[in-house]
């Protein structure tokens, strides 16, 4: 199993029946594919739409239904379209149960960058700066550290911020972590790790919870 | 009544050089893709674009840029633009990346005579430098200002000669708010039916916002994330 779909299957366990979610690009757009059997989850696409399915056949794509991924997506029964305003005011006026999104950083203040590297890349925020600010609980989902080797997880944002103070959770190949008022604190570890080498990789201080766990992604179930 | 222009070009052809024009549309899904290719035949430049996106290298509005008509732009995303990137980052083009709720809801406020509004969108972020911030009960917010334009390009699904309109799936996003936030507002549509034939609940946009309706003449409709994996028009 890959790291990327470690976390997919992790988050998707967080899932309640008649959740609310949007799913950012990207690996979050992964999790979908894990939801638990007997959960009824509807997923929002900030393009305008809620009960978004799973990818069509190349036949069935139909350019007039996308996700905000910009890929062919398929309707589930009971799903709705929306325009973008109203789109927004769902998100914004609190009414997402979750959002997840990737990140580029995250701090020890549950801040989060993701969506520009100044003097190198132009592409924008998108709505990720609205889903931040109005999803009643945000979890980045990220490998834990760059390609580099480099920690994302850092004392302080060294990136333009999408939002501040807007983390709840942070999910990795290698732990969970919850972003409380005292810092971050590690309440899951992969299995075969402890709190010292999630540590290691990790240039913010992490508080080891005292019910610190083994991240279960469910393969088994 | 009658809005019906006869052709794209018709119904763009007293745009001006230095218009700020709004474009519906999500990607390259919902976007005035006829009311672009006429615009372009046009020439008009220094346009100032209000629009999410800014299509894709050889694709929509990707095709303004190429005929270099656009002097700044508003919007969230770009990132599938790669002609954009390379004049933003040479100062060639003036862009300015906002939230796209904040996108919406300034589009939505400009249609509604709404002159601003606070959102919690963007506190503490580079989005809300130099913005008015107030308080309200135990949270900070940003104040945005609406968005108007000279005229706005949209697209809808089927519309009638006076202007009414539906659209399809995905393809509404921010059409029906542009259509309410501009002096002359041009909707192309892929069926043009009589009046009475859309059902009067079903009807999204009513058009009172409608200044003219075009039949596209041709609807190519590119799914964007295929259309950049495999190469673009080229």
């Amino acid at each position: 199993m890959t790291g990327k779909e470690r976390i997919a299957r992790r988050i998707a366990r967080e899932f309640r029946d008649g959740f609310y979610v949007n799913l950012g690009i990207g690996l979050p757009t992964m999790i979908a594919g894990y939801v638990p059997a007997g959960i009824d989850v509807m997923f929002q696409s900030e393009n305008g739409m809620l009960g978004v399915g799973g990818p069509p056949t190349d036949e069935c794509a139909d350019p007039d239904l996308i996700n905000a991924g910009k890929q062919p997506v398929t309707e589930l029964p009971g799903c709705s379209f929306f325009a973008s305003e109203e789109s927004f005011a769902m998100i914004r006026g609190g009414h997402m149960d979750m959002s997840i999104l990737g990140a580029m950083q995250v701090d020890e203040h549950g801040n989060l960058a993701n969506w520009t590297i100044p003097g190198k890349m132009v592409k924008g925020m998108g709505g990720a700066m609205d889903l931040v600010a109005g999803a009643r609980r945000v979890i980045v989902a990220m490998e834990h550290q760059t390609k580099e080797g480099a920690s994302r997880i850092l004392k302080e944002c060294s990136l333009p911020l999408t939002g501040r103070s807007v983390v709840h959770d942070i999910v990795t190949e290698l732990c969970w972590i919850r972003v409380t008022a005292d810092g971050l604190m590690l309440t899951e570890v992969a299995e075969g790790l402890d709190a010292a080498e999630v540590q290691a990789r990790t240039e913010a201080k992490l508080l080891v919870s005292p019910d610190l766990r083994v991240m279960t992604v469910g393969v088994s179930a | 009544m009658n809005k019906v222009a006869k052709t794209a070009e018709e119904a763009v052809a007293d745009i001006r050089s230095g218009s700020t024009v709004m474009l519906g549309g999500f990607g390259l899904c919902g976007i005035p893709e006829n009311l672009i290719a006429a615009l372009v035949k046009l020439r008009v430049t220094g346009l100032h674009t209000i629009s999410n996106n800014m299509g894709v290298d050889g694709f929509g509005m990707g095709l303004m840029l190429e005929a270099e008509m656009i002097a700044s732009h508003v919007g969230s995303y770009v990132g599938e633009n790669r002609r954009l990137e390379a004049l933003v980052l040479k100062k060639e083009l003036d862009l300015t990346l906002i939230p796209q709720g904040t996108l919406a809801e300034r589009i939505r406020a400009g249609g509604a005579g709404i002159p601003a509004f606070y959102v919690p969108t963007g506190l503490g972020t580079v989005v809300a430098e130099g913005k008015e911030t107030r308080k309200i009960d135990d949270r900070t917010y940003v104040l945005e200002h609406a968005l108007h334009a000279d005229v706005a390009l949209i697209k809808a699904w089927k519309g009638d000669r006076l202007g009414n309109l539906v659209y399809r799936k995905t393809a509404r996003n921010f059409n029906p708010a542009m259509a309410t936030a501009a002096k002359l507002t041009i909707a192309e549509v892929e069926e043009l039916v009589e009046p009475g034939e859309l059902d009067p609940d079903h009807i999204i946009t009513p058009g009172i916002y409608v200044n003219r309706v075009v039949v596209g003449a041709v609807y190519r409709k590119p799914i964007e994330s295929k259309f950049i994996q495999s190469g673009g028009a080229a």
